[in-house]
């Protein structure tokens, strides 16, 4: 055979296969047990999946979606996929029925590989508005056993086609793999649509192969790596860590039990490789702060102590940096004893020597609690149409509130009204079907328009404000930045959520979620009882203790001159959570201002008008798809503001 | 509801039973059968006698008069033991779990009448002991991954809150692979979404290993969607016996539940 290069996926694949066969490459963990396929396994098992799609009519540049959890018969489904010059097209697993019509019909989906028998139900449903939908092959036979309808058949069965397939055919398989070319559209993701509807991002193998090897290198990461493989794969940055990084650089990637097990099956891995939403850090922060409330008097005290000392010098240690005296050095290492590497090993952090966080802007003050305790953790921005990867943060040059400098290869523009524009080997080569929003992008240089507004600090590492067409006026003309405010809300463990309104009004004023676990357990130990979380978010002492997180936040606002001018006037607490089900969040749980501000403007309304209470009445829709009522009366409460600049409180 | 399940002949026939505390009379001259395969339903007001049927049929309670037949074999008085090594599973109203131990511990415990091998082994963990503890544990996983509950493996059953420790309940008793499932209450203190899982689960273990399942409930919707036929107990004697529907109009029963002076 001969030597090709490695520049698709499946080639990639093979290459591994010859190189280090006998190392891991997938775990799943299974009845209890981590079940490991070595990387001339996944091979053998990609060949079948491929020989078996092609035995059912899978043909070079159709599209096939998959839809599940992360098993690693769908990640190979994607290899396969490539194998024959087809293109994968992950899907959010917890998406209803209704919102897959959209995609299955705009990517004329005749093949879906699901996990199970919930995903299966949910094609069947909406079957009769995608009638191109011919084979839905599953994962889990687990409930499947009666259904009798055509379109389905077993993954198993699938593969088993594939073998006796390649068997006949043993030269079939590698010429599909040997046609394919690093230009061919490698993946399909939908973006998350905030506003709108999705649109298919298509990349290409070079592309994701660029941001892989630009990644790899930056971070020194390679076969020995371990990776949780745990976030959406229908989402570009577990499409490049879990994915495009894995088959790069020949790391396992670990796919957990179930949801439930994420943070025990992430304590028995240990991954070296770590990649989280911010939403993510901040539940762990809060589980942690949660759970030492729980313990004894000397081990709060201990906590607390070394945490300020973490606080003052932790991250300097980390980074290397040699203004640390002595003590804090020395304290710091009675820290690490006795505080933050148990610490880390309750989170399950204890090896990991890289972590990302990516996805929406991260308040500065989590960033920093978590390279406190040791843990490396930058950041990285990008989008689903850049595989993720314009800038990442270097060892050594983490600011809390920039994202990097741009990654090598990558090209970065500030456009003249703040946009961020983006030039380089990983941009998207189109939107499918859409070359009206690809035109609108991409422009006459060849710069993708992010969206995003965004500046370069002094040292060239871009800061991120938020997103554009967000970025707003206050009615005397000051800049208002929902995204940042909402952060810094966001960072009290008692806040779950949080939306800003300000542009055009004359003050900024807010919806609060608060976070039911942490504020829960808040109340229990107050005594004070509820009856579910409509309850609690309209108690009196949860308005005080949310007003009291508000004030802090605007004491912090109120020091820089142009950020005091959105302090949180007013604020209410929602009801019920906002919710992707109710499309007020996105499936990666980004909040979709305008929807609410519609939904909720009767709300909007009481609390600039000055209003003490407002009832509303909203629809929600429960997990099957059915839709319910849910009402309450809400409380409206002013909060504290402090003078512009000068700390001091206002009358 | 997928049904194609054949029920089949009689598994159990219980005949002419009365149980009798002293004067407080339990149970009188109650008989009825249970198909192969089938979802039996027991259902009447408080007091009348239902935990107690469950009771005699497995064996806790000896009945005064009658007899019960289990798969063809007749007795006047069932030792427990005896009735779970045939086949026979139980679910108690108020959660017999050993709360100090882990799910895992606990599921384990249903396979207790299946090990063959003998203490001095377990205890020297020998070959025999370790294979049998291996078999053991992967039927016990798959009940878990049944059942849904691996993030709870490891937890002590006390910290679970009640619908979890039912669902574990149910575990346990499915794990001892039985062929007659009986349910007490297996809803109760459960909200709407907690007995749609719990449904579910009865059903997929109905429909998946074809256990038989007398169940007792007060759910009346959930007693007419998943029985198959329905007994009626009312002061200890049996007003009842039928289909759901035609249970559900019997005058008899709907005076039983209203209350009618009797």
């Amino acid at each position: 055979m001969a030597e090709s290069a490695l520049d698709t996926f499946p080639r990639l694949l093979l290459h591994h296969a010859k190189v280090r066969g006998d190392r891991p490459a997938t775990r799943e963990k299974d009845l209890g047990i981590w079940q490991t396929w070595t990387w001339s396994e996944v091979a053998v098992e990609v060949r079948s999946l491929a020989c078996g799609l092609a035995e059912l009519g899978f043909k070079r540049g159709d599209n096939l979606a998959i839809i599940g959890d992360n098993r690693p018969r769908l990640y190979w489904a994607m290899t396969a996929a490539q194998c024959l010059g087809g293109v994968p097209v992950p899907l959010y697993q917890d998406a209803v029925a209704q919102e897959m019509t959209f995609v299955l019909e705009n990517a004329e989906i005749r093949f879906a590989i699901v996990e199970d028998q919930e995903q299966v139900d949910k094609l069947l449903e909406i079957k009769s508005q995608c009638p191109q939908l011919q084979h839905i092959l599953y994962d889990d036979p687990r409930g499947l056993r009666h259904y009798t309808q055509t379109e389905i058949q077993s993954l198993d069965e699938v593969m088993e086609m594939g073998r006796i397939h390649d068997r006949n055919q043993p030269d079939f398989l590698d010429g599909e793999i040997a046609k394919g070319r690093p230009e061919d559209v490698a993946v399909m993701l939908y973006t998350s649509g905030t506003t709108g509807q999705p649109k298919g991002v298509c990349q290409t193998h070079a592309a994701f192969i660029t941001a892989a090897k630009t990644g790899c290198e930056f971070d020194k990461l390679g076969p020995d790596d371990e990776i949780l493989s745990y976030l959406p794969m229908a989402w570009v940055g577990d499409h490049l860590f879990s994915y495009a990084q894995a088959i790069y650089a020949g790391f396992t990637i670990n796919c957990p039990e179930s949801g439930d097990t994420v943070i025990t099956d992430l304590r028995e891995i240990g991954p070296t490789y770590y990649f989280a939403p911010p939403r993510v850090f901040e539940n762990l922060l809060t589980q942690v702060m949660i759970r030492m409330e729980d313990a004894g008097a000397i081990k709060r005290w201990m906590f607390h102590y070394f945490m300020e000392v973490a606080r003052r010098c932790g991250a300097e240690i980390l980074d290397g940096k040699s203004e640390v005296t002595a003590t804090d050095r020395l304290l710091y290492s009675f820290g690490n004893l006795f505080v933050y590497g148990p610490l880390r090993n309750v989170l399950g952090m204890s090896r990991i020597r890289v972590a990302y966080t990516a996805g929406a802007a991260i308040g500065p003050d989590l960033f920093r609690f978590y390279r406190s305790i040791g843990i490396n953790l930058k950041q990285l921005y990008g989008a689903t149409e850049t595989c993720a990867a314009v800038c990442l943060q270097p060892d050594g040059q983490i600011k809390f509130d920039t994202v990097g400098p741009p990654a090598p290869g990558v090209e970065v523009r500030i456009a003249d009204n703040g946009e961020v524009l983006v030039r380089g080997q990983v941009m998207l080569k189109e939107y499918y079907k859409r070359p009206d929003a690809t035109a609108e992008s991409i422009d006459a240089e060849g710069y993708f328009h992010t969206g995003d507004a965004g500046f370069f600090d002094p040292d060239g590492h871009l800061k991120i404000i938020d997103r554009a067409k967000d970025v707003g006026k206050l009615a005397n003309g000051a800049m208002f930045a929902p995204n940042y405010i909402e952060n810094k809300l966001k960072f009290f463990s008692y806040i779950k959520e949080a939306v800003a309104f300000g542009h055009g009004r004359d003050m900024v004023c807010a919806f609060i979620n608060i976070d039911l676990g942490a504020v829960g357990n808040w109340a229990e130990r107050r005594n004070i009882g509820y009856s579910g979380y409509t309850d609690l978010a309209q108690r009196q002492e949860v308005y005080s203790l949310i007003g009291e997180c508000v004030e802090k936040c605007n004491a912090e606002l109120a020091l820089d001159a142009v950020l005091s001018n959105s302090q949180v006037h007013r604020f209410l607490i929602l009801h019920k959570e906002l919710d992707p089900d109710d499309d007020e969040l996105t499936r990666t749980r980004k909040v979709r201002r305008g929807f609410v501000a519609e939904k909720y403007k009767v709300l909007i309304d009481a609390l600039y008008s000055g209003k003490h209470s407002q009832f509303i009445e909203t629809q929600v829709k429960f997990e099957d798809g059915r839709s319910g009522m849910i009402n309450a009366d809400l409380r409206i409460t002013d909060a504290k503001v402090f003078d512009i600049a000068a700390g001091k409180k206002a009358a | 509801m997928s049904s194609s399940r054949k029920i089949g002949e009689p598994i159990l026939v219980v005949d002419d039973i009365s149980l009798s505390f002293g004067g407080v009379r339990a149970l009188q001259n109650v008989s009825f059968d249970v198909c192969e395969h089938e979802i039996r339903a027991i259902i009447g007001p408080n007091g009348a006698g239902k935990s107690s049927m469950l009771n005699v049929i497995n064996g806790v309670y000896h009945p005064q008069i009658g007899t019960v037949t289990f798969k063809g074999e007749t007795r006047h008085h069932v030792d427990p033991h005896h009735a779970a090594s045939q086949g026979i599973a139980r679910t108690f109203q108020n959660i017999a779990l050993f709360r100090g131990m882990t799910v895992l511990d606990n599921i384990m415990t249903g396979r207790n009448l299946k090990m063959r091998t003998n203490f001095l082994q377990q205890a020297l963990w020998v070959g025999p002991a370790r294979r049998e503890e291996m078999e053991h544990r992967l039927k016990v996983e798959e009940v878990i991954d049944f059942l849904e509950i691996q993030h709870i493996r490891k937890t002590p059953v006390g910290r679970l809150p009640y619908g979890l420790q039912k669902r574990v309940e149910l575990g346990r008793a499915l794990a001892a692979e039985p062929e007659l499932f009986l349910l007490d209450e297996p809803m109760a203190g459960m909200n709407t979404e907690e007995k749609q899982d719990m449904c579910r689960f009865i059903l997929d273990v109905n429909d998946q290993f074809g256990t038989t399942i007398v169940l007792i409930e007060h759910d009346m919707g959930v007693v007419m969607d998943l029985s198959d036929r329905v007994v009626v107990l009312d002061y200890g004697r049996k007003i009842a016996d039928g289909k759901p529907d035609e249970v559900r109009g019997d005058q008899a029963v709907i005076d039983a539940y209203l209350g009618v002076a009797h």
